[in-house]
């Protein structure tokens, strides 16, 4: 495979991709850094490519599994530092007050939700993949993903219905 | 207008419970980033605008393969130019000066000095290894003196005897 037609297979999902590492990582920075880790990875790997029907769902699990590892290794710096448990109940309210607007809250909600809740409202609500693709990337089946978005938005949903009271805007 | 509501307010529920298609999800965008959102349903509308907000984020750097593959060759080439130029200058700059030159006729002449007195220990020593023959044939003769003398011993304590018994 040449390079030009290595970077046509990727174009068209290379945001999907650092869309779904910046959910993950947070940081642009960092979700930059692991776009351009997975597509060097991809690129080494294109003889198998070739052999893969579908690219863009390989790519999304790479990503995922990629930026969980990732997380891991961070958390496992951070452990002896950050006592999380703390600060559980107080994070929200002060991420509120970081919030410039109610989109920019929606945001810090996210943050908030589980890992496995994150990937699928990312891929269902923002990327709009149908079930059988996240299942076919997440490994899981569907009903396991139904169940997970659904929880997902009803948090945010609670979480927006709570501090529409207070009228941020 | 309380049609289409109705209709909203059924999706949203649906869409709550990860019931709602790709269709009705579509819908439901439609709706919410509209500027006509009911009042109670309002509390939606950030939700919806987020997620299409999201969608608009690029991944504006390169993609890394060629730039990294050609930064790759250059060094290569660097690479080898540098042990080229080793390779040249090395010999001229670290290569034997006048001194050394002079060391190694000096080194040179004492080898053969030294091969020469070898050779001379050497002749010397095929010298000695036939007057060592020489000295092995003597010791088998003093041997034989021994054992002559030994018999010259008896003959002594005989003649002795013969005497004692005279």
């Amino acid at each position: 495979m040449k390079q030009a037609d290595f970077v046509n297979i990727v174009m068209p999902f290379k945001d999907k991709v650092f869309r779904l590492a910046k959910r993950l990582l947070v940081s642009r920075e960092e979700a930059e850094d692991a776009t351009q880790e997975i597509l060097l990875k991809l690129w080494k790997n294109n003889k198998k490519i070739e052999d893969y029907k579908n690219v863009e769902a390989f790519s999304m699990t790479m990503t995922k599994n990629f930026c969980l590892d990732r997380l891991k290794s961070k958390q496992a710096q951070n452990l002896k530092i950050v006592h999380n448990n703390y600060t559980d109940g107080n994070t929200s309210l002060q991420k509120q007050v970081e919030a410039k607007d109610s989109v920019d809250w929606v945001s810090k909600i996210m943050e908030d939700l589980p890992e496995q809740q994150k990937i699928i409202v990312q891929l269902r609500d923002i990327e709009e993949y149908d079930f059988a693709e996240i299942a076919k990337m997440l490994d899981m089946n569907e009903t396991a993903i139904r169940v997970n978005l659904s929880r997902a938005r009803k948090t945010i949903r609670e979480k927006l219905t709570n501090t529409h009271g207070y009228g941020i805007k | 207008m309380a049609m289409v509501l109705n209709n909203i307010e059924k999706l949203i529920e649906k869409y709550n419970n990860a019931e709602t298609t790709l269709k009705e999800e579509a819908q439901l965008k439609a709706y919410f980033l509209s500027d006509d959102v009911a009042p109670h349903l309002e509390h939606y509308k950030p939700m919806f605008q987020y997620f299409s907000h999201s969608k608009q984020e690029r991944y504006t750097k390169d993609v890394p393969l060629k730039t990294k593959k050609t930064k790759l060759y250059q060094w290569i080439s660097v690479a080898a130019v540098a042990v080229l130029m080793l390779g040249l200058i090395v010999p001229k700059v670290l290569g034997p000066s006048e001194q050394e030159l002079r060391d190694q006729e000096i080194a040179m002449a004492t080898y053969e000095q030294t091969m020469e007195a070898f050779n001379l220990i050497s002749l010397g020593l095929n010298k000695g290894k036939t007057q060592l023959t020489n000295l092995a044939l003597v010791s088998e003769n003093i041997e034989e003196g021994v054992g002559q003398a030994n018999r010259l011993g008896e003959f002594n304590t005989i003649t002795n005897k013969i005497l004692k018994n005279k």
